[in-house]
């Protein structure tokens, strides 16, 4: 599946598309087809993101899985300081991403 | 410490107030991102892997107490609670918000800091010795002559635009602590048979992907022209670097593809013509009487004369961050302080905020209100009494910043990598951790000695990886990170640039290859040969072999 991600405009937070707007979990992401163009430029115009863009990722059975590690590491955080990551609680979460 | 003027504080004033109103419209969207991008990075103002990144710049790496309070001040209040020291001597907030970036500039300006020159294909923001002003093996301070290059650099309306970064480094001694050779400029403050000063120039250095030990082009260019000499050096550059190919346009690549003679050949053109404008209104070198305005800030502080050099070194520990971290200083009875910023098992060049200002603190009290950034990523404090040592040390201990490993193996160099940066291949910070948390558990990190690793993320190189006596280069093997190392590179007087060993390794592999490595330099070391002394008298081969040894299959 194609997912969509870009920056939040004033915070800089990593942000993924779920059909009607922007989440900081890339589980929330929705797979898009031919209208991700369409999606970025509206979306940059409004300026509820910047720099939007696609990737590849993978419909796995415990989430969604950007199909690139630099990606994972965007939907997740820093590895070496998973209490700033999106998941704190799980010291296991940066086995994740690779 | 230099003080600003009227004229330094009006421009950083002025430069706030430009970026807010930016920040404004960008917001507000009559400024495009395309447009905007290029103003935000001539303020320091990075998008990066999570949020966007603010790098800081300390001219010369030198700070004073209420400076470095002022650092830790905003990574509590507009970060996380930490920043991160920088291989160029500045440092990094890894969690800004662009709508805060103009207050954290006004912030900033202040205490006479700012964030220009930290990106763009600019001048940057100019490097020097940690130990400059502090260290008996320097002709001179060259710190003035730093701030004479920042007041020359900074908005200089020819080089905005430059075909690609450009970094300075200035020292005044014959031990590098700068990576001097390994800049696009290395001047080397030095003293000719008649005893004066001046300047030598080495050009063309760098890392990143191609990377080549500058070579000397001027041993000697006198001190009331070497701002000139330095223009000329850059407008040659200027005027011929490759523009056409990013890889291709540093400056390195053009001395190489010219040679260094015909560089210096037209560089010399170039200066003998500026020359002829001395007495014009072309003239490009300062007036003596404003070095010397900036040499007064410069001035040694008042040293008590007549302590003694004795130190009750029975507590053991005391004892060997004494011999590990600190360094002979000019004036008895004082010493220089590294405070590691490497903790076992910890994020190279991340301190916290409290850290932060319990090092500004420190500073203040006990070294004259000075401190150094390191571009191996630690905190110099230069003036320290060694009566004081036992209690400034007792004082790092509680603070987890006593770690006894400067240039150790566990004082390990490395860049942000992928776990921050969008242009990284491969993560470096858990190797370093990885690595630092094996050589402390086998007891090994002592007795090597001194032995610099140093790990970058990609191929640009931030973490010097190239000059690491044991160098680590992450990559991207098909979408998983892997890792090349090299031997025997190093920044110093002695500077060379690392071989690789061979095929790569993964996360766990790399770190048995670098243990590997050292046991061969133990089992061959002579004398008080270093891991660099002995890896240089027996070559590749041995470590090669070991490092790629068969694993014997039982049975």
């Amino acid at each position: 599946m194609n997912i969509l991600t870009g920056n939040d405009l004033k915070t800089g937070a990593v942000i993924w598309w779920d059909g009607s707007g922007w989440s900081l979990h890339v589980n929330d992401a929705a797979a898009v087809g031919d209208e991700a163009a369409g999606i970025i430029a509206t979306e940059q115009a409004a300026r509820r993101v910047n720099g939007a863009y696609l990737i590849e990722a993978e419909a796995a059975p415990e989430g969604i899985r950007p199909g690139h590690i630099k990606e994972r590491i965007r939907a997740l955080g820093p590895t070496v300081r998973l209490d700033l990551s999106l998941k704190p609680a799980d010291p296991a979460a940066g086995n994740w991403v690779i | 410490m230099y003080v600003y003027d009227h004229y330094d504080q009006q421009m950083v004033d002025t430069r706030v107030a430009e970026f807010r109103d930016q920040t404004r419209r960008r917001i507000e969207g009559t400024l495009s991102e395309e447009n905007f991008r290029p103003l935000r990075l001539q303020n320091g103002l990075y998008l990066q892997l999570h949020a966007y990144m603010l790098r800081v710049a300390v001219p010369y790496g030198t700070l004073s107490g209420a400076q470095m309070r002022m650092l830790g001040d905003i990574a509590d209040k507009y970060d996380r609670g930490y920043g991160h020291f920088t291989t160029r001597q500045n440092i990094q907030y890894n969690w800004i918000k662009l709508e805060e970036a103009p207050d954290i500039l006004a912030d900033l300006a202040t205490v006479e800091m700012h964030a220009i020159q930290t990106s763009g294909n600019c001048i940057r923001n100019t490097t020097s010795d940690q130990f400059a002003g502090a260290t008996p093996d320097e002709v001179v301070d060259p710190r003035p002559y730093g701030e004479l290059i920042r007041q020359w650099s900074t908005f200089h309306p020819e080089f905005l635009t430059l075909p690609r970064k450009f970094k300075i480094a200035i020292i005044a001694s014959e031990t590098d602590r700068a990576a001097m050779r390994l800049h696009d400029i290395g001047i080397n403050l030095v003293k000719n048979e008649a005893g004066e000063l001046g300047a030598a120039f080495y050009v063309g250095g760098g890392m990143g992907r191609t990377p080549m030990i500058a070579p000397l082009i001027r041993d000697f260019v006198p001190l009331d022209q070497f701002i000139t000499y330095a223009e000329a050096c850059l407008r040659v550059y200027n005027r011929y670097g490759r523009r056409d190919n990013k890889y291709k346009a540093r400056i390195k690549i053009l001395v190489h593809e010219l040679g260094a003679a015909e560089y210096t050949r037209q560089v010399e053109a170039e200066f003998a013509h500026l020359l002829t404008l001395q007495n014009t209104a072309g003239n490009i070198e300062p007036p003596l009487a404003e070095l010397e305005r900036i040499k007064a800030y410069f001035a040694d502080p008042a040293f008590e004369s007549g302590l003694s050099d004795s130190l009750d070194l029975a507590n053991a520990d005391f004892a060997k961050w004494v011999a590990t971290n600190t360094a002979p200083h000019k004036v008895p009875g004082y010493a220089i302080v590294s405070i590691s910023c490497k903790p076992v098992g910890g994020i190279p060049g991340d301190a916290t905020a409290d850290q932060i200002r319990l090092m500004a603190d420190l500073g203040r009290d006990l070294s004259f209100d000075e401190l150094r950034v390191t571009h191996t990523q630690n905190i110099v404090l230069p003036h320290v009494k060694k009566a004081d040592l036992f209690g400034l040390w007792s004082k790092l201990v509680a603070a987890d910043l006593a770690t006894a490993n400067i240039d150790q193996i566990g004082d390990i160099i490395a860049c942000p990598g992928l776990d921050y940066c969008s242009l990284a291949n491969a993560r470096s910070i858990p190797v370093a951790q990885k690595i630092s948390q094996a050589f402390a558990s086998n007891g090994k990190g002592e007795k090597l000695g001194e032995l610099k690793l140093k790990i970058s993320g990609c191929i640009i190189a931030c973490g010097h990886h190239h000059a690491g006596h044991i160098g680590i280069l992450g990559v991207d093997r098909k979408g998983t990170e892997n890792y090349q190392l090299s031997l025997g590179g190093s920044e110093g007087a002695d500077c060379s640039l690392g071989t690789i060993t061979g095929p790569g390794f993964d996360e766990d592999g790399i770190v048995g290859a670098v243990e590997k490595a050292t046991d061969v330099y133990l089992a061959n070391k002579q004398g008080e040969e270093r891991f660099l002394d002995t890896y240089r008298r027996i070559g590749m081969a041995p470590f090669k072999d070991a490092i790629y040894a068969k694993e014997p299959v039982n049975g």
